[in-house]
């Protein structure tokens, strides 16, 4: 570390290297967990939405009663309902599910997995259905059947209308996962709650944590617009 | 809470020829529950220890009192933000809290206890046999702080906001053992079910004391007046016996 870090980190009461060190243990767990309940979340949500646009009631009905399920409660019940609610199960502690929800990790992972599909879900299958009718009569027109129209005409389609929505969600979920620290993950927050309770200076702690948040979502920010310029570029002016 | 403000009430119209009779409002916060401190009677009150012993003083210092609720995490933040005026809901006299509040003199201690369920055999003093286990403590208290400082690297330590919390995953097995106030973990852990405690108590710290903010030193001293008061004149003694089979007192 360059000499005036060190130097004003010894004459900093709260951000020690060991703190330091607890927040960045933290943004790993943080990241982790938004990054894996993201992509589980997306493989999900994509043939979801694809059934959910299907017209017979008995394959789209489940799939909407699932996402209205959790879209309509909030993720901290949802997150409780998994991980106090597993420990409940009579019987659990001695089969191999345990191994999996004994640690917090899993049922937040789960919870944030479930909750983003549902969501995601939505976003696409709203992107489906505006799929103008044009270019789905002319893929029949080619004698494209279902599956290939799907993944040549509808899938490529429909990400280019969901990728600003779907940006919305991705950083929403990276803010909702604040609430992993009620079941004892020390993400970002769990770090900055820690330190907050041993040194009783909450600016300090949260208005870090905050800020690190901040960076992330401008990354995110960041990212998702050169992939929106890459899959938009079709709509450029031919001036720009 | 109806019979202590007309307590005071009365006690400020005898007091009213009284230079010394002052009609000003005090607002002290606890965090409930937190038995058999501060916690909800059946019927909804406010009772416990602390808050009778809050009572108690109140009359002492013709004061009329408000309970407020504050969860744990803000009781220090809400204090010096003038949401309420006085602090007695346990809370351990240590220096980084002294940096920001002023302490009353100890108005009672209490040890740490371990508790885990009935198969738990390993000896809590033994670090090599700790090594793998999961230890619960709520956070910032000094359970906390003697668990982080002593066992900090051997064993995992996870932190819970509340004490419910903390004995739902000793339930569900989450954790091995906890260590908790010893007062709470008899009256939450120890009269259920398949539960027990191991080891030692251990005693940590200074004591229990009313925290207030820095700048109210008056009050501090009032405070400190009315607690000895109470010590000597048997009023503690009695409230004491209405809730703990041992001493507290300090």
């Amino acid at each position: 570390m360059p000499e005036f870090i060190v130097e004003w980190l010894n004459q900093n009461d709260i951000f020690t290297a060991m703190t330091l060190m607890e927040y960045w243990d933290g943004l790993v767990t943080t990241v982790q967990l938004v990054f894996l309940s993201l992509v589980i979340g997306l493989v999900v949500a994509v043939p979801l939405a694809i059934l959910r646009t299907v017209k017979n009631p008995f394959v789209s009905g489940p799939i909407w009663l699932y996402t209205y399920l959790f879209r309509g409660t909030p993720l901290l019940i949802q997150l409780y309902i998994i991980y106090y609610g597993v420990a409940q199960i009579p019987g659990i502690q001695d089969t191999f599910w345990w191994t999996i929800f004994r640690e917090p990790f899993y049922p937040a992972l789960l919870a944030f997995t479930l909750n983003t599909a549902a969501y995601t879900t939505e976003i696409i299958r709203g992107a489906i259905v505006a799929t103008p009718h044009g270019e789905i009569e002319a893929a029949k027109a080619y004698g494209m059947n279902w599956a290939m129209r799907i993944r040549r005409i509808i899938l490529p389609s429909a990400a280019r209308r969901a990728v600003q929505a779907y940006a919305n969600e991705v950083i929403f979920m990276l803010h909702a996962s604040a609430i992993a620290s009620v079941v004892t993950i020390v993400d970002l927050t769990g770090a900055a709650r820690n330190i907050y309770s041993r040194f009783y200076a909450p600016f300090d702690a949260f208005i870090f944590v905050a800020l690190c948040y901040m960076a992330l979502t401008f990354m995110l920010v960041f990212a998702f617009r050169k992939l929106e310029n890459h899959l938009l570029r079709h709509q450029r002016p031919v001036s720009s | 809470m109806k019979k202590l403000m007309i307590a005071a009430t009365t006690a400020l119209a005898v007091m009213a020829g009284s230079a010394q009779a002052q009609d000003r409002d005090l607002r002290i916060a606890f965090d409930v529950p937190y038995e058999p401190f501060e916690y909800r009677s059946d019927d909804g009150e406010l009772t416990g220890f602390e808050v009778e012993l809050a009572e108690a003083m109140c009359e002492e210092m013709q004061a009329n009192c408000e309970f407020v609720i504050q969860a744990w995490d803000g009781m220090i933040p809400g204090l010096l933000a003038r949401k309420f005026d006085l602090i007695m809901s346990s809370m351990s006299i240590t220096e980084e809290r002294a940096e920001r509040v002023n302490f009353s003199e100890p108005y009672y201690i209490t040890p740490g206890g371990w508790f885990a369920r009935d198969n738990f055999n390993t000896d809590v003093t033994n670090m090599d046999a700790m090594a793998d286990k999961t230890v619960g403590v709520q956070r910032g208290t000094t359970m906390d702080t003697y668990v982080t400082e002593n066992m900090g690297g051997t064993v995992n330590i996870k932190r819970y906001t509340t004490a419910e919390d903390m004995v739902l995953d000793l339930e569900g097995q989450r954790l091995d053992v906890v260590f908790v106030d010893y007062p709470v973990g008899e009256q939450t852990i120890l009269n259920r079910e398949g539960f027990k405690e191991v080891g030692e108590p251990v005693k940590l710290g200074q004591g229990v004391g009313v925290a207030m903010r820095k700048r109210d030193r008056d009050l501090t001293k009032e405070v400190n007046a009315a607690l000895k008061t109470l010590k000597e004149d048997g009023t503690y003694d009695d409230i004491m016996k209405k809730y703990f089979s041992y001493d507290i007192k300090i």
